[in-house]
């Protein structure tokens, strides 16, 4: 399958490195244009978690509640239940993590269409911290039921999960990253919900990651492929997860070796592990954030230091291989 | 919409509501006695006269959206929806049974009539506000009405939303404040005081009204008027009784949580609380049937 990367994209000075969340805000911004019952809610944080494009264009469809992510979802809920789709934005921490009950109250149990945007999920928030780099969304939304969670490559598969998220039944979450990350997939990517991209194909061993880890597993296929042979699949819908490919690409190479920036507990190499444990039990390995919080710092010296980087990631992976 | 029905019919179908609600309760063996019998009077009033509404179109698009927050008093509308013809009454001996449309707490899966789904406390005022907003953005003119417990006054995410409605000067909601001074633990202002919760919703920019939620002509005219109130959101407190006509279950808080029959400590024998309770209502109701020869 042809997935119209950009060219050259292996090589990171080429690739234009674009923050995810800019992504899911011109989104949003470009998505309200045609659909008049979408609304979008802000919690103080507009601006960074990049609401505020919305919010300018269509203040009408704009509301903002202040620092009250309860309250976020209960008008969110109200609005979904009258018939609006409403889009909840603020950082990830905050928009799942402090409401969870009335998510699962008010939206999830009636099946009420609300779309959780975030921002600042994973490590990747950086200089804040551990109290802001929320490494559990997954965890806590995946054991929801009817939850549908999408983790956007980067830049412009963000935008296109907006709007399939428009488009869909039922509460969603959308996975949304502070730091730039490398742009490596084009408007001419397709993009699917519950279809995972076999962006490379191999025999020898599945790698797969959601988010921008997806970009670090393609450069190291490249950089060992002399001596390995790395099947790199992008699973950007953690939940419904692609049983299908996965399990079609553990037959053929007996190994699945998973990377995400989110606790290893909970999170897209649980989901896996769970799939292949019960249907086809071969070796996994769940690389990620070890069941710990980690600390202040730039992001990539918190990728460096726990291991999330592409040279952490092929370390763990060919320790893990030998 | 609605037959026109006088204030002692009201009372009358109000005590019917209420000893239907025992009957449920003995049926269902689990559920809550106080509120929804301290409700009887103003679920009533609205169902049978202030709601706009159309039992054979439940979903009608311009109809008034009322709001359950403290789900747990679902048999006090349950009955009032059997009465009002949502459903047959029959339904009404299914509650909290195994595959029943009438979930121990509502669920609009089953019933989207009930508006939202409800249980978890202070969540209703919230969604409330989602509801008056998205009527607003439609130029609509139906009221949206939000009943709340007291003790539910005692989450946060309640006063998020108390904030936020009068930001968006939702004038087409009215919040109904079940003020029955009782919670699961024990009495309110006991257990984490709430006074005064007049002045709390007038310093946040509401307009507030008080009334007795057992006298029927007040019920009707304090509703009314809040509809006619444009320049803020409403809150209405209501002064009840919780197990409102039982006089075992009047003011004790014992009762918040269990049904007719259920051992409790210097309470009638739990064999008999049930035909006591509806003994007691059967001679209010000859009352008000008495009354009505005046």
């Amino acid at each position: 399958m042809n997935y119209h990367l950009e060219k050259n994209y292996l090589d990171e000075s080429e690739v234009a490195w674009k923050k995810i969340r800019d992504g899911l805000g011109k989104g949003m911004a470009e998505l309200g244009e045609e659909k008049k019952d979408m609304v979008v809610l802000g919690a103080d944080t507009i601006e960074s978690s990049r609401a505020h494009w919305f919010a300018e264009k269509f203040p009408e469809r704009f509301i903002q509640v202040g620092v009250a992510e309860q309250n976020l979802t209960g008008v969110s809920a109200g609005l979904a239940y009258q018939g609006k789709v409403p889009f909840a934005v603020t950082y990830a921490a905050f928009l799942v993590g402090r409401p969870w009950e009335p998510i699962r109250t008010t939206i999830c149990y009636p099946e009420n269409h609300v779309v959780f945007v975030s921002s600042h999920a994973g490590l990747a928030t950086g200089q804040d911290g551990p109290t802001h780099q929320m490494t559990e969304d997954i965890a806590i939304l995946r054991c929801l039921p009817g939850f549908t969670i999408l983790c956007p490559a980067d830049y412009e598969q963000a935008k296109k999960a907006v709007r399939a998220a428009y488009d869909l039944k039922g509460p969603v979450y959308i996975r949304g990253v502070r730091e730039a990350t490398p742009a490596f997939t084009t408007e001419q990517t397709p993009f699917e919900v519950g279809k995972a991209q076999v962006l490379r194909e191999g025999k020898d061993v599945t790698v797969i990651a959601h988010g921008f880890m997806v970009y670090w597993l393609l450069q190291i296929a490249e950089e060992l492929k002399d001596s390995l042979s790395l099947e790199v699949i992008n699973a950007h819908t953690v939940k419904p997860l692609d049983e299908k490919t996965i399990l079609s690409s553990a037959k053929k190479t007996g190994k699945v070796f998973c990377a995400e920036d989110h606790n290893i507990i909970g999170g897209l190499g649980s989901a896996v592990a769970e799939l292949l444990a019960e249907k086809h039990p071969v070796q996994v390995f769940r690389h990620g954030v070890q069941d710990i919080f980690a600390e202040s710092g730039e992001p990539k010296a918190l990728w460096k230091k726990y291991k999330l980087d592409k040279e952490g990631t092929k370390k763990e992976l060919l320790k893990w291989l030998k | 919409m609605h037959q026109q029905y006088s204030i002692q019919n009201l009372e009358k179908k109000a005590n019917e509501i209420r000893q239907d609600i025992i009957k449920l309760l003995v049926e269902a063996g689990s559920g809550h006695s106080a509120g929804p019998l301290g409700m009887a009077d103003i679920f009533c009033a609205l169902y049978f006269r202030v709601l706009k509404h159309d039992p054979a179109n439940p979903l009608w698009e311009d109809r008034d959206r009322l709001i359950l927050s403290n789900g747990h008093i679902v048999p006090v509308r349950y009955v009032a929806m059997a009465h009002a013809g949502y459903f047959a009454k029959e339904e009404l001996s299914t509650f909290r049974k195994i595959n029943s449309n009438l979930e121990g707490h509502p669920c609009t899966k089953k019933i989207p009539a009930l508006e939202t789904s409800s249980g978890p406390l202070g969540e209703g005022v919230s969604q409330a506000c989602g509801f008056a907003l998205a009527a607003k953005m439609d130029k609509a003119n139906y009221q949206i009405w939000c009943l709340t417990s007291d003790g539910e006054h005692q989450e946060g995410m309640t006063w998020e939303a108390v904030m936020l409605a009068a930001k968006y000067r939702l004038n087409n909601l009215t919040v109904i404040i079940d003020r029955n001074n009782i919670q699961i633990d024990g009495n309110t202002e006991d257990i984490m005081p709430l006074e005064s919760l007049r002045a709390k919703y007038e310093a946040f920019g509401w307009h507030v009204m008080e009334m007795n939620g057992h006298n029927m002509r007040e019920i009707i005219s304090t509703l009314e008027e809040a509809k006619a109130i444009q320049a803020k959101p409403t809150c209405i407190i209501a002064h009840t009784i919780p197990g409102k006509g039982v006089s075992f279950m009047e003011k004790d808080y014992q009762w918040h949580g269990v049904p007719p029959g259920t051992d409790i400590p210097g309470e009638p024998p739990k064999a008999e609380q049930a035909n006591i309770a509806l003994r007691e209502l059967r001679t209010l109701a000859r009352r008000i049937e008495a009354a009505d020869l005046d």
